[in-house]
């Protein structure tokens, strides 16, 4: 008697443990005992030796943090203990600039996920942060001769302090949400980019953030200007331990597409499920000028992620491609935001969620079309991919058009994966696994061929590793 | 080689198949014919494996092997193979990295993708496939003929013992009918395959030569004979007293 039901098991993030889930043990500089007050801010800024504006920009927004409350909406997040929480490690002097000079269980870390191989075939420059502080960092020559700047955003503090009273939580106030207030309190590592007028800096950069300590908490901020007609592809990556407490990453990231540039930001997070991910990036696109996020949602707890373009430049444009893998006990809570704030502007979202084994994935999108925004144009496309009956999906679109000539399309599916398509392709020799991998990778594979595949290390090999044997 | 025995099918408590009997052997052409609702579909896709269809009495041996506890793939890796009515379509999963997996999984030689694409550009120039046809994904906003040559393009990349073709007919013009069942009747003598059509036209039938014509009415075979009956069939219908 043929089994009534097919079995659902395909779980890309099955080999997690072994692969990404794995840690080292601790070797650091300085860690700060856990729990968060005045105090924590104040030795984190000592510690970086910065200027005395930064230190009251932390105290501020500590401030802030400590006065607003969680979200009203969204995901519950009533568990997180910030004072479980280790807000600063330390694990090295300096940002390093060969691997052989990185501490052996740092490097071996970064080995094993595969960045010194990356780097060597198709990255300009790294960025690998351990922890708190960035542990690695290179650009290629080439680069640095045409005045391309990487560096940690610490290091770039003390080197361009100009730059960052101009630009430094400019974008996103501390004020912003509960989590930013949060990241500009205890804020360390993360990068600073600047893109000189006209570069075209033709391979990527990439930031690796990897959490290793139990009950951390990462709160790297991220700067990056992109200065006119510059044309610049970054993207990063994340994994964590496998721990059964729970860790914490808040980021912040700004990005200033200037003029004519054209700015491609792509992140595959891929945390342990110990992870809460509540992280707050905006970018602001001027005339002529582009801006595209490309967000691949994998693993965590919870996220949270709305990256937003503020579209304040005539003829400027957005865009956002996004994917949501959420499993058991994952609730991804992502989706974008499109500010039309100029003429002739135009914006896209497109957004696939899968939904399985009970976990939840939800699209939260807001565009707005401003009275000054005439002729602006925006579409969205949401497809959700729900698995089996215990997982589930929600959308939570928001429109507000104060503009009459605005062109605005949204369309939104939810399918379920049909028995026929599984019959169809099992009746052609594959195994229900293979069949359920083809379907989904088929589902998202409009956002798999815009992904930087040769150089995405965790999509890439995730989807591969599960495609061996039936995708040549 | 097919040996199906006082089949019972059930959908959800409803009998559809009743007490069928059917034996095809290598290399022979059966024809199945019968009224829309008759079971015809349902008797292929319960050979299939369709997990929908639930066999409650009866047997179906290939090869001499019991095949009712095996799964699609299983009975597809037997050598059963079954051209769908209504074939679904998969977005997103391109044609031609799906038919090599399809072809590695039925072949003892393993091709690199380039050899593949010279198979499968010799075969899908056979069956008239416009070769832009093979960058789409699988069937994805394909018109019903176009559908139907990629369902015997499959056929000819894996090389199954045993064709069942549902309706191949429908939706093809007679010049790609003809090239169909050339094709169908090229394998069949290639590789003494079996083949059991189901159809609603005796058209096809100038094309591939039936041993074989059964009629279902009813959930059963009502009555079986040779290529004769499927024209009598046509000319005076299904409202015979069998």
């Amino acid at each position: 008697m043929p089994e009534k039901t097919f079995r659902k098991n395909i779980d890309i993030r099955k080999n997690y443990s072994e692969k990404f889930g794995f840690n080292m043990p601790e070797e650091f500089l300085l860690k700060i005992e856990k729990g968060l007050n005045e105090e924590t801010v104040k030795r984190i800024s000592k510690a970086k030796n910065e200027p005395a504006w930064m230190l009251e920009f932390r105290l501020k927004a500590f401030g802030f943090f400590k006065e607003k409350s969680l979200p009203s909406w969204g995901p519950d997040l009533s568990k997180i203990d910030f004072d479980d929480i280790y807000y600063y490690l330390k694990p090295v002097d300096e940002a390093k600039k060969t691997w052989d000079e990185v501490p052996e269980s740092i490097k071996n870390t970064f080995e094993k996920l595969g960045v010194p191989q990356a780097e060597k075939e198709f990255l300009a420059g790294v960025k690998a942060q351990y922890d708190s502080e960035v542990a690695y960092s290179s650009l290629t020559k080439e680069l640095e001769n045409e005045g391309i700047v990487f560096l940690s955003t610490d290091e770039g503090l003390r080197k361009y302090p100009e730059i960052f009273e101009e630009y430094f939580g400019k974008l996103v106030p501390f004020s912003d949400n509960k989590f930013a207030a949060l990241n500009s309190a205890v804020w360390s590592g993360g990068s600073f980019v600047y893109i000189p007028k006209g570069a075209q800096v033709k391979r990527p950069l990439q930031a690796y953030f990897r959490i290793n300590a139990e009950k951390m908490g990462q709160f790297e901020r991220t700067l990056i200007i992109a200065d006119e007609g510059s044309f610049t592809q970054y993207v990063e990556g994340c994994t964590a331990p496998v721990y059964s407490t729970d860790a914490l990453h808040a980021a912040v990231v700004e990005v200033f597409v200037k003029k004519g540039a054209r700015f491609r930001y792509t992140t595959i997070q891929n945390w342990s499920n110990d992870v809460y991910n509540l992280v707050t990036k905006k970018a602001k696109v001027e005339e002529n000028a582009v801006m595209e996020w490309v967000d691949g949602n994998l693993g965590s707890k919870t996220t949270m992620k709305y990256p937003s373009c503020y579209l304040v430049g005539k003829g400027s444009r957005g865009e956002m491609l996004s994917i949501a893998y959420a499993s058991e006990n994952q609730h991804q809570d992502t989706g974008a935001k499109m500010i039309h704030l100029a003429p002739d502007t135009s914006s896209k979202i497109i957004s696939k969620s899968i939904s399985l084994k009970g976990g939840r994935s939800s699209y939260r999108g807001r565009v707005e079309v401003s009275s000054e925004a005439k002729n602006a144009k925006c579409r969205v496309e949401c497809d959700a991919l729900i698995l089996d009956e215990d997982s589930a999906s929600d959308t939570f679109p928001l429109m507000k058009i104060n503009e009459g000539s605005a062109e605005i399309e949204h369309e939104a599916t939810v399918s379920k994966i049909n028995e026929e398509k599984l019959f169809y392709l099992t009746s052609r020799g594959l195994t229900e696994d293979e069949a359920m991998s083809l379907i989904v990778s088929g589902f998202i594979e409009p956002i798999v061929k815009e992904l930087p595949m040769e150089y995405a290390i965790e999509l890439n090999r995730l989807i591969e590793l599960e495609m061996e044997g039936s995708v040549g | 080689m097919l040996k199906v025995e006082n089949l019972q099918v059930s959908v959800e408590g409803k009998q559809i198949l009743n007490k069928v009997n059917l034996s095809v052997s290598a290399n022979s052409i059966h024809v199945l014919m019968g009224q829309n609702g008759s079971g015809k579909s349902t008797l292929a896709q319960t050979i299939m494996g369709n997990p929908f269809y639930e066999p409650v009495a009866g047997k179906i041996e290939f090869e001499g092997v019991d095949i009712l506890g095996l799964k699609p793939d299983e009975r597809s890796k037997k050598g059963i193979f079954l051209s769908f009515q209504y074939p679904s379509e998969v977005a997103g999963v391109g044609i031609q990295s799906f038919l090599r997996i399809l072809y590695n999984n039925s072949h003892e030689e393993k091709l690199t993708p380039v050899r593949f694409r010279e198979l499968l550009f010799a075969k899908s120039d056979m069956l008239g496939i416009n070769r832009e046809i093979l960058e789409r994904s699988l069937n994805d906003g394909f018109s019903g003929g176009e559908k139907k040559k990629m369902e015997i393009l499959q056929m000819s990349i894996l090389e199954p013992k045993l064709a069942i073709l549902d309706e191949v007919d429908s939706g093809l013009d007679i010049d790609s009918l003809k090239i169909v069942a050339n094709a169908v009747d090229r394998l069949r003598k290639k590789n003494n395959m079996a083949v059991l059509i189901i159809t609603h036209y005796a058209r096809i039938l100038k094309y591939l030569e039936p041993d074989f014509v059964h009629v279902m009415k009813d959930g059963r075979i009502a009555k079986s004979g040779n290529r004769r009956l499927a024209y009598e069939l046509e000319e005076r219908g299904y409202e015979f007293d069998a």
